[in-house]
């Protein structure tokens, strides 16, 4: 069934207008390409053709895009540089024959226009933009890990500049049509049912068209090379900035770069559109694109669509919400809430405290006002929808009444009673514990069908994710009916089971306590730090483990040791160092310091007192190896889990890992970093630091084993 | 066969700015004033040089297409002379002595001429692009920091405070006044004149005598800004210790931008005996390494060390070392690594009083420190630079 729909008027002008049938916008597929191509070489072709329009059919949408599914497989299928470079050098020849085979072509954009649906345009000799606000353009294969391999990085620099152009990829920002016009993206600015009339009027006066690029003495705005004026900032200045933005993990925003650098000087577009598929291919054959569009764009959009939301369960909604506890994790609870459109009850034991919970969302969205993000009106009706009570009466009528109180099991048992007692019998009852297990909180509550974990992150406006805690008891029921609040919370969820930790904060740990680790081991703290960053995550493990509080990890700790846990469930290794800190009254950030110093006025900077404290050893380890430590902990903990059924669903951990903290993108999660390196060479890492660091890093018998069969947590698609 | 210097000269140093004297001289000029005051105070017949070497590190535009043979032209030298533009960035100047040395030892040429020029203030630093710093590759894969970077990575490794090297700087310019007052540099500096016969510059311009600690201490790190937009990041990458870098550069205690040329006429002991001039020192050995690229700046101890071990010297056989004050950490750094002293390094100042005019400094500051050894009448000399990229070239010479 063809996308497209082509007519041609009285004055031989024809418009194509692209709508494909088989979804509600016109993603360019492979399939699409081609058609446009044959379309594009028949209309070249029809002596009755003078020029053509080119628009879409969907209201409100150009192109958004090309297929990621067709992507993400490539890597996978074993596809090469050079196939993957043919595939761009396809999509480059539809557009080069369209824009050089002497008629004129004007797109008439009528929405928004992303990725290989702008580039279609740019091979137009005219571009008039709808001006409604929502009819964006951009380039953003950066954040999948691709570039622009449609023509873009030779085409819109040439266009507007290298200095303009650049940055518009590296960041893949959308713009607006103001900015578009001003840009010089496009020609023109018009309403979005008139695109096509203005498109068809340039198409009549301009029988002649050629792009500037292909006109005799044509140089590139702006200049190019490394003598040029922007040169020192966009490339000398770019190339430092990817390191730091990026550390060595991501390839697009180098090859980005390198396609136009490259590209711009060679004088013919052709030769630039040739060095564009080289890096293209570099990319897409790349595992980082892969992981990328795997965990980040197809799980997180399952997930955030509630893919793993029991289906037999008419959809429910959280009409009225009860928090209990309005210290920071429940007033940002109650913040997100009432944004959605939900009633909230927020109940503290002081009158005070509830007024100071609500109040921060006042705060927190005042200054979202001041960026101009929200209006004022919204703000109010916000606070509007808050009671800040210590009355229990009022959570008559909650259908979800979440408990973010004290990590007491006792505190916890006696809010749940108070709450059950004037609940609705049909009523959810969840806990934000991060440690706690739910089958033990759920102890408390007279419906422990009705019990689940619902585990926010920090700040909760802001943090994506929120992990959904199975209890032993929790009905598929609740589950459903906690994915639809999730989704009214607009928040990415990941499923889990019960157990110590449950899975975030038992894969976070090990990376925290990793860094305390090398730090008893003499390790340079500066090294571990940088460590870590050149791993990407954003924070070194002593910094985070300031910010989570030695205060706090050594309560948990206590706690764990009194209920018996699992030895490995009370943070051996890392326990003396803990200690040690506590007994030196170095408790963490909040109390006044812990393994960084934080001075009123500056930076915080390493307590020099570590060094005195934990010698340094003589022969310090290399930065790759530590590097390679902390991802290799964090992924063997998220195996654990994942053998001994916490997750069960390999896309879960690893959106869980990212999402929640901060496991770095660029390895598509914690599961998806062991089938990155290969699991051979994972178990190999986590022997050799076994038998270097400990026996926390030693793999289990059933890791091994997949090991041997070369099992992945992502199988590879059948070969057809 | 000996390689010996019979003469040098030098242009005074020039402001590297539209309002410094030499802004008005075209750089080619320059070098043939250098090139004419070599041939007439020694009354030399030039078609007994064999090339002209000259060192320039933005060889473009006006720089461009060898200045070394078209100065030689422009300087009226026989036609018979060659010439050549060489490019080792800081180095450039030494490294077209230690070039003609060569030539001479290896008895290719009987007598050439080396030196350099640099005009930063027609042709700026980095007019010549270059892949280094704008490749997006190349960049990358260089570990590419700007050399101030480097210079604050060596205080932060060493733990150079911002007051050790500001008092490094002062020391500089007062060394450097006192030298000027005294006379020191009398016997080579030339003067540089116009079009029409008037003398433009017959001083160094960049000096600033009475520097104080105070001074220097209002001055803004240089670099703060650019490591914090990437280059720190980038440092990092290539030394992972290092926990943040210290900026205790400024634009008062690294070398200055300036204008200037220089000449050292070097022959075998055959063209002494053919001139009846009588040679000044040997040119005893030389050398050249490639250091880590991203600190660039620690190649002269390193390389100077290799130097004296080749040459079966210690440490405390040289007189007096003379070392380009790029940035004050890397004097620093250096002294620390051929265990010497301020006593006997850079005994009238360096580039942070008298700026450096990247291409031609090699060659002055040999000259400065032999005009110093014959002041003292002491023997050997030890003459290095930091290069960009990673690089140091080291010279000794040695008094007849």
């Amino acid at each position: 069934m063809t996308a497209l729909n082509i007519t041609v008027d009285g004055d031989g002008i024809a418009l194509v207008s692209i709508d494909s049938s088989e979804r509600p916008m016109n993603v360019l597929t492979e399939a699409l390409q081609a058609e446009l191509g044959a379309a594009f070489e028949k209309l070249a072709a029809d002596e009755t053709v003078k020029g053509v329009v080119l628009t879409s059919g969907k209201p409100g949408s150009f192109i958004p895009g090309a297929d990621l599914k067709d992507f993400v497989s490539a890597h996978d299928r074993g596809m090469s540089a050079a196939e993957a470079a043919a595939s761009s050098r396809k999509l480059q020849g539809v557009i080069r024959h369209m824009e050089s085979c002497g008629k004129p072509f004007a797109a008439a954009i009528n929405g928004l226009a992303l990725g290989g649906g702008l580039e279609l345009t740019l091979g137009c000799h005219y571009r008039v933009l709808s001006d409604h606000p929502k009819a964006v353009v951009g380039l953003p294969e950066v954040t999948v890990g691709l570039l622009p391999g449609g023509g873009g990085t030779q085409r819109l620099p040439r266009l507007i500049g290298v200095a303009k152009a650049l940055p518009l990829m590296l960041t893949g920002r959308p713009v607006k049509p103001a900015e578009a016009l001003e840009l010089g993206i496009v020609h023109e600015l018009a309403p979005a049912d008139e695109v096509v009339s203005r498109a068809r009027a340039w198409v009549l006066t301009n029988p002649q068209a050629q792009q500037p690029w292909d006109v005799k003495g044509y140089k590139v705005p702006g200049g190019v090379g490394p003598q040029a004026a922007y040169a020192n900032q966009a490339f000398m200045g770019g190339v430092a900035q990817i390191r730091k933005q990026y550390s060595e993990n991501v390839p697009a925003p180098l090859a980005i770069m390198s396609a136009v650098y490259e590209g711009s000087i060679a004088g013919s577009i052709d030769t630039g559109l040739r060095i564009e598929s080289k890096y293209f291919g570099q990319l897409l054959s790349g595992v980082v694109a892969r992981n990328l569009m795997r965990t980040m764009f197809i799980n997180k959009g399952i997930a955030d669509k509630l893919g793993r939301r029991p289906k037999e369960f008419a959809k429910s909604a959280v009409t009225r919400l009860g928090v209990l506890g309005a210290g920071m994790m429940g007033a940002g609870i109650a913040c997100v809430a009432a944004q959605a459109g939900i009633e909230v009850v927020l109940i503290d034991a002081t009158q005070d405290a509830a007024d100071r919970g609500r109040a921060y969302t006042g705060k927190a969205l005042a200054r979202v006002l001041s960026k101009g993000a929200i209006t004022q009106e919204r703000i109010d009706a916000a606070l509007g929808r808050i009671t800040a009570t210590t009355d229990y009466a009022r959570l008559e009528g909650c259908e979800l009444v979440v408990e973010a109180v004290f990590e007491s099991r006792d505190v916890k048992r006696e809010v749940t009673q108070k709450a059950e007692a004037v609940m609705p019998q049909t009523a959810i009852f969840a806990s934000n514990t991060s440690t706690l297990p739910i089958s033990g909180l759920a102890q408390a509550s007279a419906r422990p069908k009705q019990f689940i974990g619902l585990h926010f992150f920090s700040p909760v406006d802001r943090m994506p994710l929120l992990e959904v805690i199975v209890g032993e008891q929790t009905s598929q029921e609740t589950l459903a009916k906690a994915m639809d609040f999730a989704g009214q919370m607009k928040k990415t969820p990941i499923v889990v089971n019960d157990g110590p930790g449950f899975y975030t904060t038992r894969v976070f740990s090990t990376f925290i306590d990793e860094g305390a680790c090398m730090l008893a081991e003499g390790v340079a703290p500066a090294l571990i730090e940088n460590a870590a960053k050149m791993a990407g995550m954003p924070v070194g493990p002593l910094a985070q483990y300031d910010e989570v509080s030695q205060e706090l990890s050594w309560k948990i700790v206590k706690q764990a040791r009194a209920d018996g846990l699992e030895a490995r469930f009370t943070r051996p290794d890392a326990a003396p160092v803990l200690e040690k800190m506590m007994a030196l009254g170095r408790k963490g950030r909040r109390f006044g310091g812990g393994f960084y110093e934080f001075p009123e006025n500056g930076k915080k900077f390493l307590w020099p007192g570590l060094a005195k404290h934990f010698p340094l050893r003589p022969a310090q380890p290399d930065a790759h190896e530590l590097r390679t430590r902390l991802l290799t902990i964090q992924a063997l903990e998220a195996a654990r889990c994942y053998e001994e059924g916490i997750v069960t669903d390999a896309a879960d951990a690893d959106i869980g890992s990212i999402l929640g903290i901060g496991y770095p993108q660029w390895t598509g999660g914690a599961l998806s970093y062991i089938d990155t390196v290969g699991i051979e060479q994972f178990v190999a890492d986590c022997e050799r630091f076994a038998a270097q660091c400990g026996q926390r890093f030693a793999p289990s018998v059933w890791l091994k084993a997949r090991a041997e069969s070369g099992e992945r947590f992502y199988p590879l698609p059948k070969a057809a | 066969m000996e390689a010996f210097i019979y003469d040098h000269v030098r242009t005074p140093r020039g402001r590297g700015r539209p309002d410094g004297a030499l802004n008005e001289i075209t750089p080619i000029q320059l070098a043939a004033q250098v090139l004419s005051a070599i041939r007439d105070r020694n009354q030399l017949d030039t078609a007994l040089v064999e090339d002209v070497i000259l060192g320039c590190v933005s060889p473009v535009g006006e720089q461009g297409a060898n200045v070394g043979r078209v100065a030689a032209i422009a300087a009226g030298y026989a036609e018979s002379v060659a010439g050549q533009q060489i490019n080792r960035f800081c180095a450039s100047a030494l490294e077209a002595v230690n070039l003609g040395g060569a030539l001479v030892k290896a008895g290719e040429a009987a007598a050439v001429v080396s030196g350099g020029v640099e005009s930063m203030s027609r042709v700026k630093m980095g007019s010549d692009g270059g892949p280094w710093y704008n490749d997006p590759q190349t960049t990358w894969r260089s570990y590419y920091a700007p050399q101030g970077i480097g210079a604050d990575l060596i205080a932060t490794l060493d733990g150079y405070s911002r007051e050790d090297v500001d008092s490094f700087a002062v020391e500089s310019q007062r060394r450097a006044a006192h030298a000027w007052e005294q006379g020191y540099f009398s016997r080579s500096v030339i003067p540089v004149r116009d079009v029409i016969g008037e003398v433009v510059l017959d001083r160094d311009e960049h000096l600033r005598p009475g520097t104080s600690l105070a001074d220097l201490a209002r001055l803004k790190p240089a670099f703060a800004m650019p490591g914090e937009q990437g280059f720190d990041a980038v440092a990092q990458f290539r030394y992972p210790a290092v926990e943040s870098v210290n900026h205790v550069h400024t634009g008062g205690n690294a070398s200055g931008i300036v204008d200037g040329a220089a000449a050292v006429l070097i022959g075998n002991e055959a063209f002494g005996k053919a001139t009846g001039l009588k040679p000044r020192a040997r040119i005893k050995g030389f050398r050249s390494i490639g250091s880590e690229p991203t600190i660039m700046l620690t190649g002269p101890g390193p390389c100077s060390l290799q130097l004296l071990r080749r040459l079966g010297m210690s440490n405390k056989d040289i007189d007096l070392y003379e070392i380009n004050e790029a940035f004050a950490a890397v004097p620093m750094r250096f002294m620390r690594d051929l265990d010497c002293t301020p006593e006997n390094t850079n005994v009238n100042g360096g580039a942070i009083a008298m700026g450096h005019p990247l291409g031609a400094t090699g060659a002055m500051i040999l000259g400065t420190v032999l005009d110093e050894l014959e002041r003292r009448d002491q023997s050997t000399a030890l003459i290095t630079l930091c290069a960009a990229a990673g690089m140091a070239t080291s010279t000794v010479i040695e008094r007849i």
